[in-house]
Parts: C-alpha cells; sequence; structure tokens
C-alpha cells in the first residue's frame, strides 16, 4: 500500500486545523526552543562544560535541585499512596471534598503557596515555632525547599494511582486471602506489584515537576549560592548579570534533563497499559 | 505536566465489602494519616493566606488593594490572561479536533510535543523568550533599531504566559473528544448539516463541560504565573508587574498583610477552579448516567 499521512474520513477541517496547530505550536514552542538551542553555538564546547557542567556553584544547585525533588517525591510517593488509598477504599465524611482539595497545588500559584508555605515555617511562624524549640531550621533551609517541592508534587502521584487502585479486581484479593493469605501479604504480593507502575509514574511526574519549580522554592529557600539554591534560580541570576550564555548552558542542561524525564514517563505509561490489558 | 495525568478524575464511592478490607483500627489510622498530611500541606497554607490577608481589618485589606501600583498589577494580569486564554483556546479546539477525530501518522509524537511546556521548567519558558527578544538575543539588535520593547514589557510577558498555559485547554479536551468517536459527527453530516453547523450543535455541546474546565484552568494558571514572567519582565513597579509579582515585592518590602491580600485573591481564583471542576465532574457524570439509562431503554 502507498504511504499514507492519514487514514481516509468524511469529517471536514483536518487541513485547517491541522495547520493552524502546527503553525501556532511552531511560532510559541518549537521555534523559541529552537533558539535556546542554537545559542550554544555562540560559545565553544569547552565554555559550555565549564558553565554548565564543571562550575562548582552550578553542581551544588543541580545537587540540591535534585536532591530535594527527589526526596519530595519519596515523601509523596508514600503519602500520595495512602491518600489515594484511603479515597478509593474508604468511605468517611467529606470524602468529596478531600478528593477535590488535592488538586489545589495545579491551581494555586506557586508565589501564593511560596508566601504562605515561608510564613508558616518561618520561626515565628505556626508550624516554624515548635521545630524551633527542637532547633530544626526550616524556612530558609534545605527542609523548606523539599516542603515547597513536596506541596507542587502531591497531585500527580494522587491522580495516577486512583485509576490503577480503582481497576484493581476484588477478586484477586478475595483468593490471596481464602488461601490463607495475611491482609499485609496480600498488600504486598498482589496489591502493590499491580499499582507499581502507577506509582512510579506518578513518582516520575512529581519529580519531573518538582525539578523545574521556581515560584514557592524562591521564596522558602533563603537562596544562600552553594548552599539553597536551585538550578532554575541560577538561570535568572546568570540572566541578571547579562551572562546570556551562562544561563543558556545551564537551560539546556535542564531541557534534556525535561526531555529524559519526559521519554521515562512515556514508557512508565506504556508499561503500566500493558499491566492493565 | 499536570495534563499528562488525567484532571477530570474523581473517585466512585469506596467499594470494598467487608471481610477483605483491612481491621477498622488500621482504616481509621490511615484516614487520619492522610487527613493529617493533607491538612499540613495543602489546608494550612490556604487558611493561613487568608487570616494573614485580613489580620488588621477590612480597611487595611481594600487599601492594599485599591492602591495605584496593585491596581496597575491586576489590570496587567487581566490583559494578559484576556490575550493568553482566548489564543490557547482557539488552540486547543483546533489541536484536539485534528487529534482526537482524525488518524494520522505521528499523532504520539504531536501530543507529545503539546504536552512539552508542562515538563520545562517556567524559568526556561522565559529563558527562550529573553534569548530571542533580549537586548543581546537574536532579534534584540533589530528591535532595539526599530524601537520595539518586548522584554521587560507587556508583550514579553504575554508570551511567556501564552508558553506556560499552552497545552492545558488541549489536554482538557483531546482524551474527551477522543472517547466520544465520530459518529454522531458522521450523523450531523449525512443528515446535511454543514462542517460549521455540525461543530456548533453537535461537537462543541459535547465537550462544553471539558472546555469549560480547560479554560478555568488555563486562566487560573495565566494569572497566577510566577517563574516565566519574573524573568521577562523586568519588575517595572507600575508598568511591568503582575499580580503575582506585585505579591512578590510586597512580600519583600516587609508589607506582609498588602502581600497576603493580595495574595488571597489569587487563592481565591483557585478555590474557584477547583469548584468548577468539581461542578464539571457532577454534570459529566450526571449526563454519563443519563446516557447509559437511555441506551439500556432503547435495548428492552
Amino acid at each position: 500500500m502507498a504511504f499514507r499521512f492519514r487514514q481516509p474520513s468524511v469529517l471536514p477541517g483536518f487541513g485547517l486545523t491541522m495547520g493552524f496547530t502546527l503553525f501556532y505550536m511552531a511560532l510559541l514552542v518549537l521555534i523559541p526552543l529552537g533558539g535556546m538551542v542554537l545559542f550554544t553555538t555562540r560559545m565553544s564546547f569547552d565554555d559550555f562544560w565549564s558553565s554548565a557542567v564543571t562550575d562548582p556553584r552550578v553542581v551544588a544547585a543541580y545537587k540540591v535541585s535534585f536532591g530535594a525533588s527527589m526526596i519530595g517525591a519519596s515523601i509523596n510517593a508514600v503519602f500520595g499512596f495512602i491518600l489515594a488509598w484511603v479515597l478509593v477504599r474508604y468511605e468517611f465524611p467529606g470524602r468529596r471534598i478531600v478528593d477535590s482539595i488535592v488538586d489545589l497545588p495545579f491551581a494555586l500559584p506557586t508565589a501564593v503557596s511560596g508566601i504562605a508555605l515561608t510564613t508558616l515555617y518561618a520561626h515565628t511562624g505556626w508550624i516554624g515555632r515548635w521545630f524551633d524549640m527542637v532547633g530544626i531550621k526550616v524556612a530558609y533551609a534545605w527542609p523548606g525547599i523539599v516542603i515547597a517541592l513536596t506541596l507542587i508534587g502531591l497531585p500527580f502521584v494522587v491522580r495516577t494511582l486512583q485509576p490503577a487502585m480503582e481497576d484493581l479486581e476484588v477478586e484477586l484479593e478475595e483468593a490471596s486471602a481464602s488461601l490463607g493469605a495475611s491482609r499485609w501479604q496480600t498488600f504486598r504480593r498482589v496489591i502493590l506489584p499491580t499499582v507499581l507502575p502507577a506509582l512510579l509514574t506518578g513518582f516520575a511526574l512529581a519529580f519531573a515537576r518538582a525539578v523545574g519549580e521556581f515560584g514557592s522554592v524562591y521564596f522558602i529557600a533563603g537562596n544562600m549560592p552553594y548552599r539553597t539554591e536551585i538550578a532554575p534560580l541560577l538561570i535568572l541570576i546568570r540572566l541578571e548579570q547579562f551572562d546570556y550564555l551562562g544561563a543558556t548552558a545551564i537551560g539546556v542542561v535542564m531541557l534534556v534533563v525535561s526531555f529524559v524525564m519526559l521519554l521515562i514517563i512515556n514508557v512508565l505509561q506504556w508499561w503500566s497499559r500493558r499491566f492493565q490489558a | 505536566m499536570a495534563g499528562v495525568v488525567s484532571m477530570r478524575h474523581q473517585s466512585g464511592p469506596g467499594r470494598a465489602s467487608q471481610g477483605k478490607t483491612e481491621p477498622a483500627p488500621v482504616r481509621w489510622a490511615l484516614i487520619t494519616i492522610a487527613l493529617a498530611f493533607l491538612g499540613l500541606f495543602l489546608v494550612m497554607p490556604l487558611v493561613l493566606v487568608f487570616t494573614y490577608a485580613f489580620n488588621r481589618g477590612l480597611g487595611v485589606y481594600f487599601a492594599a488593594l485599591t492602591e495605584p501600583d496593585a491596581m496597575a498589577a491586576i489590570r496587567l494580569t487581566l490583559i494578559t490572561a484576556a490575550i493568553c486564554v482566548p489564543l490557547n483556546t482557539v488552540f486547543g479546539v483546533c489541536a484536539a479536533w485534528s487529534i482526537a477525530k482524525f488518524e494520522f501518522r505521528g499523532k504520539n509524537l504531536l501530543i507529545t510535543l503539546i504536552d512539552m511546556p508542562f515538563a520545562i521548567s517556567p524559568i526556561i519558558a522565559g529563558l527562550i523568550f529573553v534569548l530571542l527578544f533580549g537586548a543581546r538575543g537574536w532579534f534584540g539588535p533589530w528591535l532595539i533599531d526599530n524601537n520595539i520593547r518586548i522584554i521587560f514589557a507587556t508583550p514579553g510577558i504575554v508570551l511567556a504566559t501564552m508558553f506556560v498555559t499552552f497545552p492545558f485547554v488541549a489536554r482538557e479536551l483531546i482524551p474527551l473528544m477522543q472517547a466520544q468517536g465520530t459518529d454522531e459527527e458522521q450523523s450531523a453530516l449525512t443528515l446535511g448539516a454543514s462542517g460549521w453547523q455540525m461543530f456548533w450543535r453537535v461537537t462543541l455541546p459535547n465537550v462544553k463541560w471539558g472546555l469549560i474546565y480547560g479554560v478555568i484552568l488555563c486562566n487560573a494558571r495565566a494569572m497566577g504565573e510566577f517563574g516565566a514572567v519574573s524573568v521577562v519582565s523586568g519588575h517595572i513597579r507600575g508598568l511591568t508587574n503582575t499580580m503575582p509579582l506585585h505579591i512578590e515585592v510586597l512580600y519583600n518590602d516587609y508589607q506582609f498583610t498588602a502581600s497576603f491580600a493580595v495574595a488571597s485573591l489569587l487563592a481565591l481564583l483557585a478555590l474557584v477552579t477547583l469548584v468548577v471542576k468539581s461542578v464539571v465532574e457532577w454534570k459529566g457524570a450526571r449526563e454519563h448516567a443519563q446516557a447509559v439509562r437511555e441506551a439500556e431503554s432503547e435495548q428492552s
């Protein structure tokens, strides 16, 4: 059969809508992103390497960004799992409202959650004062970054897990119980392996979102170079110094990380679809 | 990346029967842990915003919202959203129509490309436009010669916001339209409807709730975007400060009450977005149930 770009259809409007879609996307997304990648041709490879990979301040920022994102996503994997389980399996007063509130980080501007968390966890804040009494500094320190990144990642884990948990076949759990497994054994051997792809997808989504996050972290981190400075902030600092090349170099590294995460997430989703089939 | 997760999801009632669920103490312990976690991370910050906004009385609250810089920030935010949301809505409808109703090669690649702005840091969203239009960017010298300002001016803010909110409407509509298939549209055409009649009378009514939620979410994100906008704005008070940037300026000036007053407006917008989402899901579930009932009564 000859190569055919599109299956025939009686519906009208494919040319118009596809044309506009590609035109708009090229103008707004592809050309600007391509412009950034092309910008790296203005520097030598050694310059790129030293400003994006070996500069100690940049390396420290990567460590803060990736480390805190990893911990935030892990916290979300544990508590998001419990939250999704409770929402799918149990009946309790206010369940619908709780289910709606989970989406709050999607809708709440990061600047708002940023100043709210900072005020909450500062040493005089509602929660921060209790940590202060035991000598733990949360706001303007590393734990604050983790808290901000946990907040924004939560809905990704819960919303990815919920459909997978609803698809669990209760019969399998019954079979497991009738064969003498304890509830804990059923959970570990039957439930967890089945929802594992969804859990990993949610973890990856929360991690990817956290690595790029700027607004909420900017307020709570304290932004001390080498210690609580995240990679996106360092891009902004380089730009304010009119160091376009330095900013571009870090930006391209972050872009590559985003692409890799997108790839991993797609593979995970393919895996979980195969699991469900 | 929000779109990778279906945002139109709501759990049905808890359906595990007795006997194969956890013992009651475990159940209540898990519910307590879940609620405590949610309260600590989501509810407390929200309560704090409103408490701090009103803690010096209504007079101070409204004074903070009506002073000239705040008014200018609110105006700029509204202008930005008024440009971004309609454009991204038109794009979303076009993209959803071509992707959901037709089969063609490279569809998955196209969907991944549409998702890209979700995966990219908002700082990079700002950076790419500085590299294009900034003083030392690709078109910078030409723009300076012709006295056109994009970066540190409204066009830059609009562009960065458009980039960040680019996928929202499309990601809401694509799965919805895919699930609905093309039968109803084909019937409309067979009965003699023109393309536009089919779109306005069949397609649009079918997806209206999903479209409304996509638009509302796109709007909330457009009004609340901070990272991308702070790269391109230059923080010129009264001129290029949007509401989130105004919140930052006030907060760094230790004007906490005023800062939380402006923040409370955006928090309110977020709450309205969540309520709309719940209504949309409720309507969607009701219409779905009705369709199922009708199909069953036709069969009997």
